[in-house]
Protein backbone atom coordinates (compact mmCIF):
# COMPACT_ATOMS: atom_id res chain seq x y z
CA UNK A 1 0.00 0.00 0.00
CA UNK A 2 1.23 3.12 -1.17
CA UNK A 3 1.34 5.70 1.92
CA UNK A 4 -0.08 9.04 0.93
CA UNK A 5 1.74 12.04 2.04
CA UNK A 6 -0.54 15.32 2.98
CA UNK A 7 0.65 18.42 2.49
CA UNK A 8 -0.43 20.39 5.77
CA UNK A 9 -0.76 24.46 6.56
CA UNK A 10 2.65 23.37 8.27
CA UNK A 11 4.54 22.79 4.82
CA UNK A 12 3.10 26.13 3.44
CA UNK A 13 3.51 28.34 6.69
CA UNK A 14 6.45 30.39 4.84
CA UNK A 15 4.38 31.35 2.09
CA UNK A 16 0.98 32.77 4.18
CA UNK A 17 0.77 35.20 6.81
CA UNK A 18 1.01 34.83 10.57
CA UNK A 19 -3.04 35.60 10.63
CA UNK A 20 -3.73 32.75 8.56
CA UNK A 21 -2.01 30.51 10.87
CA UNK A 22 -4.09 32.17 13.62
CA UNK A 23 -7.38 31.87 11.87
CA UNK A 24 -8.18 35.15 11.03
CA UNK A 25 -7.72 35.18 7.22
CA UNK A 26 -9.40 31.93 5.77
CA UNK A 27 -7.36 29.62 3.57
CA UNK A 28 -9.38 29.04 0.30
CA UNK A 29 -8.41 26.11 -2.31
CA UNK A 30 -9.36 27.12 -5.75
CA UNK A 31 -8.49 24.60 -8.99
CA UNK A 32 -7.86 22.47 -9.77
CA UNK A 33 -10.95 21.68 -11.57
CA UNK A 34 -12.09 24.95 -11.69
CA UNK A 35 -13.13 26.44 -14.82
CA UNK A 36 -11.76 29.03 -14.91
CA UNK A 37 -8.20 28.32 -14.43
CA UNK A 38 -7.92 27.54 -18.08
CA UNK A 39 -6.41 24.18 -16.98
CA UNK A 40 -5.48 22.28 -14.31
CA UNK A 41 -4.27 25.29 -12.21
CA UNK A 42 -4.41 25.48 -8.62
CA UNK A 43 -4.64 27.98 -5.95
CA UNK A 44 -3.83 28.24 -3.08
CA UNK A 45 -5.81 32.07 -1.84
CA UNK A 46 -5.32 33.47 1.37
CA UNK A 47 -8.80 35.43 1.88
CA UNK A 48 -9.43 38.10 4.02
CA UNK A 49 -13.03 38.67 3.62
CA UNK A 50 -13.08 38.95 -0.27
CA UNK A 51 -9.24 40.26 -0.58
CA UNK A 52 -7.24 38.24 -1.69
CA UNK A 53 -3.88 37.94 0.72
CA UNK A 54 -1.57 35.97 -0.78
CA UNK A 55 -2.16 33.03 -3.76
CA UNK A 56 0.26 30.21 -3.87
CA UNK A 57 0.08 28.56 -7.58
CA UNK A 58 0.52 24.94 -7.49
CA UNK A 59 1.59 23.21 -10.90
CA UNK A 60 2.44 20.24 -11.95
CA UNK A 61 -0.78 18.43 -12.75
CA UNK A 62 0.12 17.74 -16.59
CA UNK A 63 3.73 17.20 -15.97
CA UNK A 64 4.39 14.56 -18.64
CA UNK A 65 7.93 14.34 -18.54
CA UNK A 66 8.44 15.93 -21.83
CA UNK A 67 12.07 16.73 -21.72
CA UNK A 68 12.79 13.77 -20.32
CA UNK A 69 10.98 11.16 -22.96
CA UNK A 70 12.81 13.50 -25.92
CA UNK A 71 16.33 12.29 -24.67
CA UNK A 72 15.39 8.94 -25.35
CA UNK A 73 14.26 9.50 -29.46
CA UNK A 74 16.58 11.06 -32.29
CA UNK A 75 16.45 14.79 -33.13
CA UNK A 76 13.53 13.73 -35.84
CA UNK A 77 11.25 11.79 -33.66
CA UNK A 78 11.64 14.15 -30.38
CA UNK A 79 9.60 16.79 -32.49
CA UNK A 80 6.55 15.20 -32.24
CA UNK A 81 6.61 16.29 -28.35
CA UNK A 82 6.95 19.46 -29.00
CA UNK A 83 3.56 19.73 -30.23
CA UNK A 84 2.22 18.49 -27.36
CA UNK A 85 3.80 21.04 -24.88
CA UNK A 86 1.61 24.41 -25.99
CA UNK A 87 -1.25 22.94 -27.82
CA UNK A 88 -2.69 26.37 -28.82
CA UNK A 89 0.62 27.06 -30.41
CA UNK A 90 1.44 23.86 -32.06
CA UNK A 91 3.75 25.42 -35.22
CA UNK A 92 5.43 27.69 -32.99
CA UNK A 93 6.51 24.95 -30.78
CA UNK A 94 7.95 23.21 -33.76
CA UNK A 95 9.50 25.97 -34.92
CA UNK A 96 11.32 26.99 -31.43
CA UNK A 97 12.64 23.31 -32.03
CA UNK A 98 13.87 23.41 -35.57
CA UNK A 99 15.62 26.26 -34.96
CA UNK A 100 17.33 25.08 -31.98
CA UNK A 101 18.54 21.93 -33.79
CA UNK A 102 19.22 24.00 -37.02
CA UNK A 103 21.53 26.05 -35.35
CA UNK A 104 23.18 23.04 -33.39
CA UNK A 105 23.76 21.36 -36.72
CA UNK A 106 24.10 24.76 -38.57
CA UNK A 107 21.87 23.61 -41.39
CA UNK A 108 20.24 26.10 -43.63
CA UNK A 109 16.33 27.00 -44.06
CA UNK A 110 15.10 27.65 -48.17
CA UNK A 111 13.30 31.22 -48.17
CA UNK A 112 10.25 29.70 -49.20
CA UNK A 113 10.40 27.24 -46.57
CA UNK A 114 11.03 30.37 -44.26
CA UNK A 115 7.99 32.31 -45.73
CA UNK A 116 5.93 29.29 -45.31
CA UNK A 117 7.12 28.75 -41.54
CA UNK A 118 6.06 32.63 -40.93
CA UNK A 119 2.54 32.23 -42.20
CA UNK A 120 1.97 29.11 -39.99
CA UNK A 121 3.17 30.18 -37.44
CA UNK A 122 1.68 33.89 -37.42
CA UNK A 123 -1.74 31.61 -38.14
CA UNK A 124 -1.24 29.98 -35.17
CA UNK A 125 -0.29 32.94 -33.39
CA UNK A 126 -4.34 34.10 -34.40
CA UNK A 127 -6.20 31.02 -33.26
CA UNK A 128 -4.39 31.18 -30.44
CA UNK A 129 -5.01 34.49 -29.21
CA UNK A 130 -8.46 33.92 -30.71
CA UNK A 131 -8.60 31.41 -28.23
CA UNK A 132 -7.73 34.13 -25.34
CA UNK A 133 -10.28 36.48 -26.48
CA UNK A 134 -12.41 34.09 -26.57
CA UNK A 135 -12.34 32.09 -23.15
CA UNK A 136 -11.31 35.44 -21.36
CA UNK A 137 -14.91 37.01 -22.56
CA UNK A 138 -16.41 33.70 -21.17
CA UNK A 139 -14.86 33.97 -17.93
CA UNK A 140 -16.26 37.86 -17.65
CA UNK A 141 -19.65 36.64 -18.89
CA UNK A 142 -20.02 37.45 -22.37
CA UNK A 143 -20.68 34.06 -23.74
CA UNK A 144 -21.44 34.93 -27.33
CA UNK A 145 -17.43 35.67 -28.09
CA UNK A 146 -16.47 32.33 -27.36
CA UNK A 147 -18.48 30.71 -30.04
CA UNK A 148 -17.29 33.72 -32.26
CA UNK A 149 -13.57 33.09 -32.09
CA UNK A 150 -13.66 28.90 -31.94
CA UNK A 151 -15.59 30.12 -35.41
CA UNK A 152 -12.84 32.17 -36.66
CA UNK A 153 -10.24 29.60 -35.05
CA UNK A 154 -11.88 26.48 -37.06
CA UNK A 155 -11.11 28.40 -40.38
CA UNK A 156 -7.22 28.62 -38.92
CA UNK A 157 -7.57 24.90 -38.02
CA UNK A 158 -8.80 24.02 -41.44
CA UNK A 159 -5.60 25.64 -43.03
CA UNK A 160 -3.56 23.64 -41.12
CA UNK A 161 -5.20 20.73 -41.75
CA UNK A 162 -4.79 21.58 -45.36
CA UNK A 163 -1.18 21.60 -45.34
CA UNK A 164 0.11 19.15 -42.60
CA UNK A 165 -3.26 16.69 -42.33
CA UNK A 166 -3.57 17.57 -38.64
CA UNK A 167 -5.40 20.59 -37.05
CA UNK A 168 -3.59 20.56 -34.17
CA UNK A 169 -0.48 18.43 -33.84
CA UNK A 170 1.07 19.38 -37.42
CA UNK A 171 4.91 18.86 -36.52
CA UNK A 172 4.62 20.28 -40.43
CA UNK A 173 8.22 22.20 -40.01
CA UNK A 174 10.72 19.70 -39.56
CA UNK A 175 14.72 20.69 -39.28
CA UNK A 176 16.00 22.05 -42.32
CA UNK A 177 12.53 23.33 -44.17
CA UNK A 178 8.81 21.85 -43.84
CA UNK A 179 7.52 18.69 -44.38
CA UNK A 180 6.23 19.52 -47.86
CA UNK A 181 4.89 21.92 -50.07
CA UNK A 182 2.20 23.64 -49.03
CA UNK A 183 -1.08 22.38 -51.65
CA UNK A 184 -2.63 24.67 -54.67
CA UNK A 185 -5.65 25.55 -52.31
CA UNK A 186 -3.51 27.08 -49.89
CA UNK A 187 -2.79 30.79 -50.59
CA UNK A 188 -6.89 30.92 -51.99
CA UNK A 189 -7.56 29.18 -48.17
CA UNK A 190 -5.33 32.12 -46.56
CA UNK A 191 -6.68 34.71 -48.94
CA UNK A 192 -10.16 34.36 -48.34
CA UNK A 193 -9.13 34.63 -44.19
CA UNK A 194 -7.36 37.70 -44.51
CA UNK A 195 -10.13 39.37 -46.46
CA UNK A 196 -13.03 38.40 -43.86
CA UNK A 197 -10.95 38.49 -40.64
CA UNK A 198 -10.35 42.42 -39.85
CA UNK A 199 -14.20 42.96 -40.06
CA UNK A 200 -14.36 40.22 -37.30
CA UNK A 201 -11.78 42.12 -35.27
CA UNK A 202 -13.48 45.24 -35.79
CA UNK A 203 -17.19 42.83 -34.33
CA UNK A 204 -15.19 41.62 -31.07
CA UNK A 205 -13.50 45.68 -30.47
CA UNK A 206 -17.14 46.58 -31.17
CA UNK A 207 -18.63 43.97 -29.01
CA UNK A 208 -16.06 44.40 -26.19
CA UNK A 209 -13.55 47.09 -26.13
CA UNK A 210 -15.68 50.09 -25.18
CA UNK A 211 -18.32 47.46 -22.92
CA UNK A 212 -18.87 49.06 -19.89
CA UNK A 213 -19.39 45.30 -17.89
CA UNK A 214 -15.78 44.33 -19.27
CA UNK A 215 -13.85 47.80 -18.45
CA UNK A 216 -15.51 47.10 -15.04
CA UNK A 217 -13.40 44.07 -14.73
CA UNK A 218 -10.38 44.81 -16.75
CA UNK A 219 -9.36 48.58 -16.09
CA UNK A 220 -7.08 49.16 -13.39
CA UNK A 221 -7.03 45.09 -12.39
CA UNK A 222 -4.04 43.26 -12.11
CA UNK A 223 -1.66 46.01 -12.56
CA UNK A 224 2.33 44.58 -13.25
CA UNK A 225 5.04 47.61 -13.16
CA UNK A 226 8.03 47.33 -15.62
CA UNK A 227 10.34 46.33 -13.18
CA UNK A 228 8.19 44.02 -11.70
CA UNK A 229 7.52 42.25 -14.97
CA UNK A 230 11.06 42.04 -15.26
CA UNK A 231 12.25 40.50 -12.38
CA UNK A 232 9.44 37.92 -13.10
CA UNK A 233 11.09 36.95 -16.00
CA UNK A 234 7.64 37.93 -18.07
CA UNK A 235 7.58 38.22 -21.63
CA UNK A 236 5.22 38.39 -24.39
CA UNK A 237 2.11 40.30 -24.46
CA UNK A 238 2.00 41.34 -20.63
CA UNK A 239 5.37 42.68 -20.52
CA UNK A 240 4.73 44.43 -23.87
CA UNK A 241 1.50 45.90 -21.95
CA UNK A 242 3.93 46.98 -19.10
CA UNK A 243 5.83 49.66 -21.49
CA UNK A 244 8.67 47.45 -22.74
CA UNK A 245 9.43 47.42 -26.29
CA UNK A 246 10.44 43.65 -26.69
CA UNK A 247 9.80 41.46 -29.29
CA UNK A 248 12.14 38.81 -30.84
CA UNK A 249 10.49 39.25 -34.19
CA UNK A 250 11.65 42.58 -34.49
CA UNK A 251 14.46 42.78 -32.06
CA UNK A 252 15.80 39.50 -33.34
CA UNK A 253 15.01 38.40 -36.34
CA UNK A 254 14.70 34.91 -37.18
CA UNK A 255 13.41 33.27 -40.46
CA UNK A 256 13.23 36.47 -42.25
CA UNK A 257 10.96 38.78 -39.98
CA UNK A 258 13.02 41.98 -40.92
CA UNK A 259 11.35 41.94 -44.53
CA UNK A 260 7.79 42.10 -43.17
CA UNK A 261 6.60 45.70 -42.33
CA UNK A 262 4.72 45.79 -38.91
CA UNK A 263 4.68 47.45 -35.29
CA UNK A 264 5.26 45.88 -31.64
CA UNK A 265 2.20 47.40 -30.20
CA UNK A 266 2.62 48.39 -26.14
CA UNK A 267 0.68 49.77 -23.67
CA UNK A 268 2.07 51.55 -20.63
CA UNK A 269 -0.56 50.82 -18.11
CA UNK A 270 0.61 47.39 -17.41
CA UNK A 271 -3.09 46.52 -16.75
CA UNK A 272 -5.77 43.92 -17.94
CA UNK A 273 -7.14 46.50 -20.16
CA UNK A 274 -3.84 47.22 -21.23
CA UNK A 275 -3.14 43.26 -21.93
CA UNK A 276 -6.34 43.26 -23.54
CA UNK A 277 -5.72 45.73 -26.13
CA UNK A 278 -2.47 44.45 -26.97
CA UNK A 279 -3.27 41.38 -28.00
CA UNK A 280 -6.00 42.30 -30.27
CA UNK A 281 -3.84 45.14 -31.78
CA UNK A 282 -1.02 42.08 -32.16
CA UNK A 283 -3.69 40.30 -34.29
CA UNK A 284 -4.54 42.83 -37.06
CA UNK A 285 -0.40 43.16 -36.72
CA UNK A 286 0.24 39.67 -37.18
CA UNK A 287 -2.78 39.41 -40.11
CA UNK A 288 -0.79 42.30 -41.96
CA UNK A 289 3.03 39.91 -41.84
CA UNK A 290 0.37 36.69 -43.39
CA UNK A 291 -0.59 38.87 -46.45
CA UNK A 292 3.31 40.42 -46.88
CA UNK A 293 4.35 36.83 -46.40
CA UNK A 294 1.98 35.88 -48.75
CA UNK A 295 2.41 37.88 -51.49
CA UNK A 296 6.45 37.79 -51.61
CA UNK A 297 6.24 33.90 -51.26
CA UNK A 298 8.94 32.95 -53.08
CA UNK A 299 9.26 29.78 -55.23
CA UNK A 300 12.23 27.52 -54.86
CA UNK A 301 12.35 24.41 -52.53
CA UNK A 302 11.28 23.78 -49.39
CA UNK A 303 13.64 21.83 -47.87
CA UNK A 304 18.12 21.82 -47.27
CA UNK A 305 19.49 19.83 -49.69
CA UNK A 306 21.99 18.96 -47.28
CA UNK A 307 20.99 15.12 -47.39
CA UNK A 308 23.28 14.69 -44.28
CA UNK A 309 20.73 16.28 -41.83
CA UNK A 310 17.37 16.08 -44.36
CA UNK A 311 15.97 13.12 -45.77
CA UNK A 312 15.81 13.07 -49.87
CA UNK A 313 12.25 13.46 -52.06
CA UNK A 314 10.81 10.06 -52.72
CA UNK A 315 11.49 11.05 -56.09
CA UNK A 316 15.13 10.41 -56.02
CA UNK A 317 15.06 7.38 -53.86
CA UNK A 318 13.65 5.33 -56.87
CA UNK A 319 17.18 6.79 -59.10
CA UNK A 320 19.35 7.01 -56.61
CA UNK A 321 21.13 4.63 -54.09
CA UNK A 322 23.04 7.75 -52.64
CA UNK A 323 19.04 8.98 -52.00
CA UNK A 324 18.16 5.74 -50.63
CA UNK A 325 21.30 5.30 -48.56
CA UNK A 326 20.40 8.77 -46.66
CA UNK A 327 17.12 7.55 -46.50
CA UNK A 328 17.78 5.19 -44.75
CA UNK A 329 20.07 6.05 -42.20
CA UNK A 330 18.38 9.21 -41.49
CA UNK A 331 15.14 7.05 -40.68
CA UNK A 332 17.13 4.67 -38.51
CA UNK A 333 20.22 5.98 -36.99
CA UNK A 334 18.87 9.61 -36.85
CA UNK A 335 21.70 12.42 -37.64
CA UNK A 336 24.61 13.03 -35.09
CA UNK A 337 24.85 16.51 -33.74
CA UNK A 338 28.09 18.32 -32.07
CA UNK A 339 28.91 17.87 -28.48
CA UNK A 340 28.24 21.74 -27.35
CA UNK A 341 24.46 23.61 -26.64
CA UNK A 342 23.05 26.00 -28.01
CA UNK A 343 20.02 28.31 -26.55
CA UNK A 344 17.53 29.67 -29.18
CA UNK A 345 14.11 31.54 -29.11
CA UNK A 346 11.27 32.77 -30.49
CA UNK A 347 8.59 35.07 -30.27
CA UNK A 348 5.32 32.75 -29.42
CA UNK A 349 1.74 34.07 -28.61
CA UNK A 350 2.86 33.95 -24.74
CA UNK A 351 6.30 35.00 -24.70
CA UNK A 352 9.87 33.77 -25.51
CA UNK A 353 9.70 30.24 -26.11
CA UNK A 354 13.25 29.18 -26.04
CA UNK A 355 14.74 26.40 -26.13
CA UNK A 356 18.05 25.07 -24.80
CA UNK A 357 19.62 22.21 -26.78
CA UNK A 358 22.76 19.72 -26.03
CA UNK A 359 24.00 17.46 -28.24
CA UNK A 360 26.93 15.12 -27.35
CA UNK A 361 27.90 14.04 -30.49
CA UNK A 362 25.50 11.19 -31.12
CA UNK A 363 21.76 11.12 -33.05
CA UNK A 364 19.63 12.38 -29.60
CA UNK A 365 19.60 15.03 -27.43
CA UNK A 366 21.37 14.76 -24.20
CA UNK A 367 19.84 17.25 -23.07
CA UNK A 368 16.45 19.58 -24.05
CA UNK A 369 15.02 22.25 -22.13
CA UNK A 370 12.09 24.35 -23.31
CA UNK A 371 11.98 27.85 -21.38
CA UNK A 372 8.11 28.03 -21.60
CA UNK A 373 6.87 31.60 -21.14
CA UNK A 374 3.61 30.35 -19.34
CA UNK A 375 5.98 29.18 -16.80
CA UNK A 376 7.61 32.53 -15.84
CA UNK A 377 3.52 34.36 -16.74
CA UNK A 378 1.99 32.21 -14.18
CA UNK A 379 4.90 32.81 -11.56
CA UNK A 380 3.94 36.43 -11.45
CA UNK A 381 0.17 35.51 -10.42
CA UNK A 382 0.89 36.58 -6.80
CA UNK A 383 2.02 39.81 -7.14
CA UNK A 384 -0.82 40.52 -9.96
CA UNK A 385 -3.46 39.43 -7.43
CA UNK A 386 -2.44 40.90 -4.43
CA UNK A 387 -5.33 43.04 -2.65
CA UNK A 388 -7.58 42.41 -5.68
CA UNK A 389 -10.88 40.71 -5.26
CA UNK A 390 -11.07 37.34 -6.00
CA UNK A 391 -13.46 37.83 -8.91
CA UNK A 392 -10.72 40.27 -10.30
CA UNK A 393 -8.44 37.05 -10.01
CA UNK A 394 -10.74 35.57 -12.61
CA UNK A 395 -9.97 38.57 -14.39
CA UNK A 396 -6.42 38.40 -14.08
CA UNK A 397 -6.06 34.61 -14.90
CA UNK A 398 -7.77 35.13 -17.92
CA UNK A 399 -5.45 38.11 -19.17
CA UNK A 400 -2.11 36.30 -18.91
CA UNK A 401 -3.43 33.84 -20.96
CA UNK A 402 -1.18 30.70 -20.17
CA UNK A 403 -1.69 26.76 -21.03
CA UNK A 404 -0.61 24.28 -18.38
CA UNK A 405 1.05 21.91 -21.24
CA UNK A 406 3.13 25.14 -21.29
CA UNK A 407 4.24 25.57 -17.59
CA UNK A 408 4.02 21.39 -16.55
CA UNK A 409 5.86 19.86 -19.59
CA UNK B 1 30.58 36.72 -31.75
CA UNK B 2 29.58 40.57 -31.19
CA UNK B 3 32.07 43.21 -29.93
CA UNK B 4 29.91 44.83 -27.09
CA UNK B 5 29.46 40.83 -25.40
CA UNK B 6 33.27 40.38 -25.89
CA UNK B 7 33.70 43.50 -24.20
CA UNK B 8 31.66 42.18 -21.34
CA UNK B 9 33.13 38.73 -21.29
CA UNK B 10 36.80 40.79 -20.68
CA UNK B 11 35.17 43.32 -18.08
CA UNK B 12 33.65 39.69 -16.17
CA UNK B 13 37.31 38.17 -16.78
CA UNK B 14 39.01 41.05 -14.87
CA UNK B 15 36.41 41.17 -12.13
CA UNK B 16 35.74 37.34 -11.11
CA UNK B 17 37.68 34.03 -11.65
CA UNK B 18 35.52 33.09 -14.83
CA UNK B 19 36.47 31.07 -18.13
CA UNK B 20 34.97 31.11 -21.32
CA UNK B 21 33.94 29.50 -24.44
CA UNK B 22 32.41 30.47 -27.80
CA UNK B 23 29.95 28.40 -29.97
CA UNK B 24 27.81 29.93 -33.03
CA UNK B 25 28.48 33.70 -31.50
CA UNK B 26 26.86 32.71 -28.25
CA UNK B 27 28.98 33.57 -24.63
CA UNK B 28 29.00 30.83 -22.35
CA UNK B 29 30.94 31.69 -18.96
CA UNK B 30 32.43 29.28 -16.64
CA UNK B 31 31.39 30.07 -12.93
CA UNK B 32 32.64 29.04 -9.50
CA UNK B 33 29.45 28.10 -7.41
CA UNK B 34 30.54 30.27 -4.76
CA UNK B 35 31.01 33.24 -7.45
CA UNK B 36 27.64 32.85 -8.43
CA UNK B 37 25.51 35.36 -7.02
CA UNK B 38 27.95 38.20 -7.56
CA UNK B 39 28.25 37.29 -11.30
CA UNK B 40 24.91 37.83 -11.95
CA UNK B 41 24.00 40.77 -9.53
CA UNK B 42 26.74 42.49 -12.08
CA UNK B 43 25.59 41.21 -15.10
CA UNK B 44 22.06 42.92 -14.02
CA UNK B 45 23.49 45.98 -12.48
CA UNK B 46 26.28 46.92 -14.60
CA UNK B 47 25.80 45.37 -17.92
CA UNK B 48 22.26 46.02 -18.08
CA UNK B 49 21.25 42.15 -18.26
CA UNK B 50 17.53 42.61 -16.93
CA UNK B 51 15.51 39.66 -18.14
CA UNK B 52 17.18 35.66 -16.59
CA UNK B 53 15.51 33.91 -19.34
CA UNK B 54 15.85 30.45 -18.60
CA UNK B 55 17.31 28.67 -15.40
CA UNK B 56 18.40 24.61 -16.04
CA UNK B 57 20.67 22.05 -15.55
CA UNK B 58 22.63 19.25 -17.56
CA UNK B 59 23.61 16.40 -15.95
CA UNK B 60 26.93 14.68 -17.33
CA UNK B 61 26.93 11.50 -14.88
CA UNK B 62 28.34 8.92 -14.64
CA UNK B 63 30.85 11.75 -14.46
CA UNK B 64 31.40 12.99 -10.99
CA UNK B 65 33.67 16.10 -11.10
CA UNK B 66 31.48 18.13 -12.40
CA UNK B 67 28.60 16.11 -12.28
CA UNK B 68 25.90 18.93 -13.25
CA UNK B 69 26.01 22.51 -14.94
CA UNK B 70 23.49 24.97 -13.73
CA UNK B 71 22.75 27.02 -16.35
CA UNK B 72 21.70 31.09 -16.51
CA UNK B 73 20.51 32.34 -19.58
CA UNK B 74 20.40 35.94 -19.19
CA UNK B 75 19.02 38.64 -21.87
CA UNK B 76 19.80 42.66 -21.92
CA UNK B 77 16.99 44.10 -23.42
CA UNK B 78 19.11 47.83 -23.61
CA UNK B 79 21.86 46.27 -25.81
CA UNK B 80 19.80 43.04 -27.19
CA UNK B 81 22.50 40.88 -26.32
CA UNK B 82 22.53 37.43 -24.66
CA UNK B 83 25.25 35.59 -22.40
CA UNK B 84 25.19 32.14 -20.50
CA UNK B 85 26.45 31.48 -17.05
CA UNK B 86 27.77 28.03 -16.28
CA UNK B 87 28.34 26.72 -12.54
CA UNK B 88 29.73 23.78 -12.68
CA UNK B 89 28.60 21.32 -9.47
CA UNK B 90 30.21 18.08 -7.85
CA UNK B 91 28.18 15.27 -7.34
CA UNK B 92 29.36 14.32 -3.85
CA UNK B 93 28.13 18.45 -2.92
CA UNK B 94 25.63 19.60 -5.12
CA UNK B 95 24.63 22.79 -3.75
CA UNK B 96 24.38 26.42 -5.32
CA UNK B 97 23.83 29.80 -3.56
CA UNK B 98 20.12 30.86 -4.56
CA UNK B 99 19.73 33.96 -6.99
CA UNK B 100 16.13 34.56 -5.83
CA UNK B 101 17.48 37.66 -4.25
CA UNK B 102 18.29 38.60 -7.52
CA UNK B 103 15.80 37.47 -9.98
CA UNK B 104 12.24 37.06 -8.75
CA UNK B 105 12.09 34.35 -11.77
CA UNK B 106 14.50 32.47 -10.33
CA UNK B 107 12.49 31.11 -7.63
CA UNK B 108 10.19 28.76 -9.94
CA UNK B 109 12.97 27.62 -11.84
CA UNK B 110 15.54 26.72 -8.66
CA UNK B 111 12.46 24.78 -7.30
CA UNK B 112 12.03 23.07 -10.56
CA UNK B 113 15.88 22.36 -11.08
CA UNK B 114 16.21 20.99 -7.09
CA UNK B 115 13.01 19.12 -8.37
CA UNK B 116 14.35 17.72 -11.73
CA UNK B 117 18.18 17.19 -11.06
CA UNK B 118 18.51 17.43 -6.80
CA UNK B 119 20.69 20.22 -6.70
CA UNK B 120 20.09 22.30 -3.63
CA UNK B 121 19.65 26.09 -3.94
CA UNK B 122 21.61 27.46 -0.75
CA UNK B 123 19.37 30.22 0.48
CA UNK B 124 16.02 29.27 -1.12
CA UNK B 125 13.01 30.71 0.62
CA UNK B 126 10.32 28.03 -0.73
CA UNK B 127 12.76 24.76 -1.63
CA UNK B 128 9.95 22.52 -2.27
CA UNK B 129 9.32 20.32 -5.27
CA UNK B 130 7.22 21.98 -8.26
CA UNK B 131 6.17 19.42 -10.74
CA UNK B 132 6.42 16.20 -9.15
CA UNK B 133 4.17 15.34 -6.48
CA UNK B 134 5.27 16.51 -2.95
CA UNK B 135 6.28 12.22 -1.47
CA UNK B 136 7.84 11.26 -4.90
CA UNK B 137 11.39 10.22 -4.76
CA UNK B 138 14.28 10.84 -7.07
CA UNK B 139 14.98 13.82 -9.17
CA UNK B 140 13.77 12.53 -12.64
CA UNK B 141 15.87 14.23 -15.44
CA UNK B 142 19.07 12.91 -13.70
CA UNK B 143 21.10 10.13 -15.95
CA UNK B 144 20.80 7.36 -13.53
CA UNK B 145 16.88 7.79 -13.21
CA UNK B 146 15.41 5.37 -15.86
CA UNK B 147 12.63 6.31 -17.76
CA UNK B 148 9.85 4.13 -17.48
CA UNK B 149 7.91 2.06 -19.04
CA UNK B 150 5.21 -0.63 -19.04
CA UNK B 151 6.03 -4.06 -19.29
CA UNK B 152 4.43 -5.89 -22.73
CA UNK B 153 2.29 -9.01 -21.00
CA UNK B 154 2.14 -12.24 -22.85
CA UNK B 155 0.48 -15.34 -22.58
CA UNK B 156 2.83 -17.40 -20.78
CA UNK B 157 3.88 -14.25 -18.33
CA UNK B 158 0.62 -12.49 -18.12
CA UNK B 159 0.13 -13.31 -14.13
CA UNK B 160 3.55 -13.47 -13.36
CA UNK B 161 3.99 -8.80 -14.84
CA UNK B 162 0.02 -8.61 -13.52
CA UNK B 163 1.56 -9.47 -9.96
CA UNK B 164 4.08 -6.62 -10.34
CA UNK B 165 1.78 -3.66 -11.91
CA UNK B 166 0.80 -1.04 -9.59
CA UNK B 167 -2.89 -0.86 -10.39
CA UNK B 168 -5.80 -1.03 -8.19
CA UNK B 169 -6.66 -4.57 -7.54
CA UNK B 170 -9.79 -6.05 -5.97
Amino acid sequence: MVQLQEVTVDDLKHLVSGRAIEGETMLLNMGPQHPATHGVLRLLLELDGEIVVNCIPDIGFLHTGIEKNMEAKTYQKAEVMTDRLDYLNTVGNNLAYCMAVEKLVDLDVPPRAQAIRVILTELQRLASHLVWIGTHALDLAAMSMFMYAFREREIILDILELVSGQRMMTTYIRPGGVWRDVPVEFEAAVRDFIKIFPKRIDEYEALLTKNPLLLDRLLGVGVLTKEKALSYGVTGPILRATGVDWDLRKKRPYMGYEQYDFIVPTRTEGDNYARYLVRVQEMRESLKIVEQALNKLPMGPVRSDNRKFVPPPRSEIGTSMEALIHHFKLWTEGFEAPKASVYSAVESPRGELGVFLEGDGGPKPYRIHMRTPSFENVGAIPEMAKGHLVADLIAIIGSIDFVLGDIDR
Amino acid sequence: MDNKLEKIVQALQKDFDVTFEEFRGEAHVFVQPEQIVEVITSLRDVHEFELLSALTAVDYWPQQEPRFHVIYQLTSLAKNLSIQVRVPVAATRPVVPTVTGVFASANWREREAWDMFGIHFDGHPDPRRILMPADWEGHPLRKDYPLGYEEPQFTFNFDEIDLRKPYAKE
